[in-house]
């Protein structure tokens, strides 16, 4: 989720959140930048002959609302250049925390943005219910088709094709210091098993340490990083069509498959030996934000952290996320090596204006030159996009262009995050909250039962 | 170009003139909402001025309140009927009339912990937030120092809610006990020796610890009022106590008290309509999770992010019906008093 990499701390959210709040009711379009700013920053020349097709747009202007905001907002914008250089359209940005709960209000007062990217195709799949989501464009479902084949049903509702994907982001990531592991003599774990017996090592040998520090504070998104645990094993212990099933409530949420993945998932973080490094109890996990709760690996009282590649900006200025850095990622091992599940997410960018400018800017983001844009103007990282025809070389940070390879690696199987495409009652709502309560001493059976009954009967 | 900046702009409104882009445009839609101003009232006055004698005098009232009732009626009556008709049509607010969504609210179990924790809510916070403004009030009256000791225990009301609750969420900070503390009340535990402990975790006692937030804000704003209060009773009346022998606790009792009846119960009911609405305090420090949330955080949380807009309005609506008798008996008290 775009969303979470973006939030930075959850005491500024919630800050940040009432004056948001306070501005949107002032009318809203005026906070968003304007992209005059970077005019100057020399962008690559493209082809401008796609967009020729949309007719004259010299003059017009586009909205987009999305919930990537500052810093990450400014390389962002910056990569919307060639196009407006191309066609002579003023992309007008608006960046929110609040975004993903202010959509829909903004939709149903006819506030709508021209172009909003969703963190949540869940969240699209409700939008595309108020009747307000303008179907993609042909030119944009060609580019989608060339370049992000098996990320289009992600955009897809009902058989329809609305939304683009854009970002992209892989979780099954375990960060970990490569020096500590080097010190300490323990290899990175190729299967399940290897990674739960290097568990027990870590924990026998290091009684001041534990091997584990995870964290699920966010706010009022408290919940998610658990959430993507319980995924991640699920896919290893039930395997990709059993998730599919899951997620689209073909099994029901408290089916024995998902009991198998959350008891593996309770081996870990809920055994008072194995976390939470840095932190203290099992407890401290529903109370450590998500942002902090890696940076013990830094200091040696915690080894492995489970969390997507957009960890790596929460790492203090001047730490090393490489290979042979301060910190580094390795692959969630599956059951055995011969399947690779990859758990991701991204954002899918909706259209509510049906004019010829909005058209034309949907397909330049769904096009490798903007793809390769974004990661030429890249800051700090974070990227990656669902584009499967960009140099992966293209992107300098390590983590970026680690994650770019999983994803287009072909022997591994790509599932998107599940709770994100759940109904947002569930994957926003009770799944979250239900780990909540697991982490905090909720049984296993109680906790599935819990999410199961909350599930929208229709 | 202008044809271009028409197609962006909302229908109706001249370009550039009346549209916040630009400094003049900004300017021109000030004075355009000055002269729109004056030019209503005006015709309140000409319209008015046009009924004359006794009978007139019925019509030129209805003038005067008819700006006021009709702005009341669009943002104010004609959204709470839209939010009771949404409450009463099933979770998404558009499906058939039923009572669903209150019966929920009543028997969810999470939701009655939603109950629960505003009711502690609205029982702990006036009384707890008077009972000390008051205590303050009288020990500092006419001591010395009097206006520093007031602007100590008034300063919280300075500060904004999510200001006081990032204040406080940074006392309540829990790190292990053999680590260096960051949280202000646990290193405090660790001076005396006890094990730090999560105050926003355990259940039900991170409420309280909300709670306290709210009264500290809050005292201020009580100790304030009953203070100008207390001040207000006559002289006279407490020589003529004293005169009788009476001191201390019956002097409190039978002369403070009757006295300063009229603001203790605008204060109780003040605070009380305030916590009925808290939302800040608790979206910042827990976001409603460990089992803290109230009735407007999980308005919010049903409203715009469960997507269950229909179970929010009811959970508004409830909010409504609960601050209503508070309203009433401050009126009716208000009205006795005049």
């Amino acid at each position: 989720m775009a969303l979470k990499s973006t939030r930075r701390s959850a005491k500024v959210l919630a800050a940040l959140a009432t004056v948001s709040l306070g501005l949107a009711a002032c009318g809203g379009s005026d906070d968003g930048g304007s992209t005059d700013a970077g005019k100057d920053s020399g962008a690559t020349k493209i082809d401008c002959a796609p967009y020729k097709t949309f007719g004259d747009l010299k003059g017009k202007t586009v909205t987009v609302y999305t919930t990537i905001v500052a810093p990450e907002d400014g390389p962002h914008i910056a990569s919307y250049k060639p196009f407006e250089d191309c066609t002579g359209v003023k992309i007008k940005y608006e960046g929110s925390r609040e975004m993903e709960a202010q959509i829909s209000v903004r939709v149903k007062g006819g506030n709508a943005p021209d172009i909003a990217y969703l963190p949540q195709p869940g969240l699209l799949k409700t939008l595309v219910a108020t009747g307000k989501v303008i179907p993609a464009p042909p030119e944009t479902e060609a580019n989608v088709d060339k370049n992000m084949p098996d990320w289009k049903t992600y955009g897809t509702v009902d058989g329809k094709f609305y939304a683009a994907p854009l970002g992209a982001n892989v979780k099954s990531y375990v960060w970990y210091s490569p020096t500590a592991f080097k010190d300490k003599g323990y290899e990175v774990p190729k299967t399940w098993d290897d990674l739960l017996k290097l568990t027990d090592k870590i924990a026998t040998d290091n009684p001041d340490a534990k091997p584990w520090c995870a964290g699920i504070e966010s706010g009022d998104a408290t919940g998610w990083p658990a959430t993507d645990w319980v995924e991640d094993v699920m896919l290893r212990t039930a395997g990709p069509e059993v998730y599919d099933k899951w997620v689209a409530h073909e099994i029901p949420f408290n089916d024995p498959a998902v009991a198998t993945a959350l008891a593996e998932v309770g081996k870990i973080l809920k055994n008072p030996k194995y976390v939470n490094g840095g932190q203290g109890d099992v407890k401290t996990i529903a109370s450590t934000s998500f942002q902090d709760a890696g940076l013990p690996i830094l200091d040696g009282s915690c080894y492995m952290h489970r969390q997507a590649s957009f960890y790596s900006a929460n790492f203090p200025k001047g730490t090393k996320v490489a290979e042979d850095g301060d910190v580094w990622a390795f692959y969630l091992p599956a059951k055995d090596e011969s399947t690779k599940p990859v758990l991701g997410a991204g954002e899918v960018t909706a259209a509510f204006r049906d004019a010829p400018e909005v058209k034309a800017f949907q397909t330049y983001l769904s096009s490798t030159e903007w793809a390769t844009e974004r990661a030429k103007t890249c800051g700090t990282g974070g990227c990656l996009t669902a584009n499967i025809n960009v140099d992966p070389e293209l992107l300098k940070n390590p983590i970026d262009n680690l994650s770019a390879k999983t994803l287009t690696d072909k022997s591994a199987t790509f599932r998107f995050d599940g709770s994100d495409l759940m109904p947002g009652a569930v994957g926003a709502g009770t799944f979250w909250k239900g780990m909540v309560n697991w982490i905090t001493g909720q049984d296993d059976k109680a906790t599935l039962d819990y999410i199961e009954n909350s599930w929208p009967k229709s | 170009m202008v044809a271009t900046l028409l197609s962006a702009a909302p229908s109706g409104i001249p370009e550039p003139f009346l549209r916040a882009e630009s400094t003049l445009g900004k300017f021109m839609l000030m004075f355009f909402a000055i002269a729109f101003f004056a030019a209503v009232f005006g015709l309140v006055l000409f319209l008015a001025s046009l009924f004359k004698g006794r009978t007139g005098e019925k019509a030129q009232g209805a003038i005067f309140a008819a700006p006021a009732v009709l702005l009341l009626a669009v943002g104010l009556m004609y959204p709470a009927i839209l939010t009771i008709i949404q409450s009463l049509r099933g979770k998404s607010g558009d499906g058939s009339f039923s009572f669903a969504n209150y019966s929920a609210m009543f028997t969810q179990p999470e939701l009655l912990t939603v109950l629960r924790n505003t009711a502690l809510w609205v029982i702990l916070v006036p009384f707890l937030a008077t009972a000390i403004g008051l205590l303050y009030a009288i020990l500092i009256d006419r001591a010395r120092g009097e206006a520093f000791a007031k602007a100590l225990i008034f300063l919280p009301m300075a500060i904004s809610m999510v200001g006081a609750s990032i204040i406080w969420k940074f006392v309540y900070q829990y790190k292990q006990t053999d680590r260096p503390q960051i949280g202000l009340l646990n290193q405090i535990l660790k001076v005396f020796g006890f094990e730090t402990r999560q105050f926003l975790l355990d259940a039900p006692v991170n409420t309280l610890m909300l709670i306290i937030v709210m009264v500290w804000i809050q005292a201020g704003f009580a100790m304030t009022i009953l203070s100008a209060a207390i001040k207000a009773i006559p002289d006279d009346i407490i020589e003529a106590a004293r005169l009788d022998g009476v001191y201390g606790l019956r002097m409190f009792r039978y002369i403070t008290l009757p006295s300063i009846r009229a603001a203790l119960v605008v204060v109780l009911t003040t605070i009380g309509i305030g916590t009925l609405k808290v939302f800040d305090i608790v979206r910042t420090m827990t976001a409603g999770q460990f089992e803290t949330s109230v009735v407007a955080n999980e308005f919010y949380n049903q409203s715009f992010r469960y997507d269950a807009p229909g179970l929010g309005a009811a959970m508004a609506v409830l909010l409504f019906v609960l601050v209503i008798p508070i309203v009433t008996y401050n009126i009716v008290q208000m009205r006795k008093e005049a």
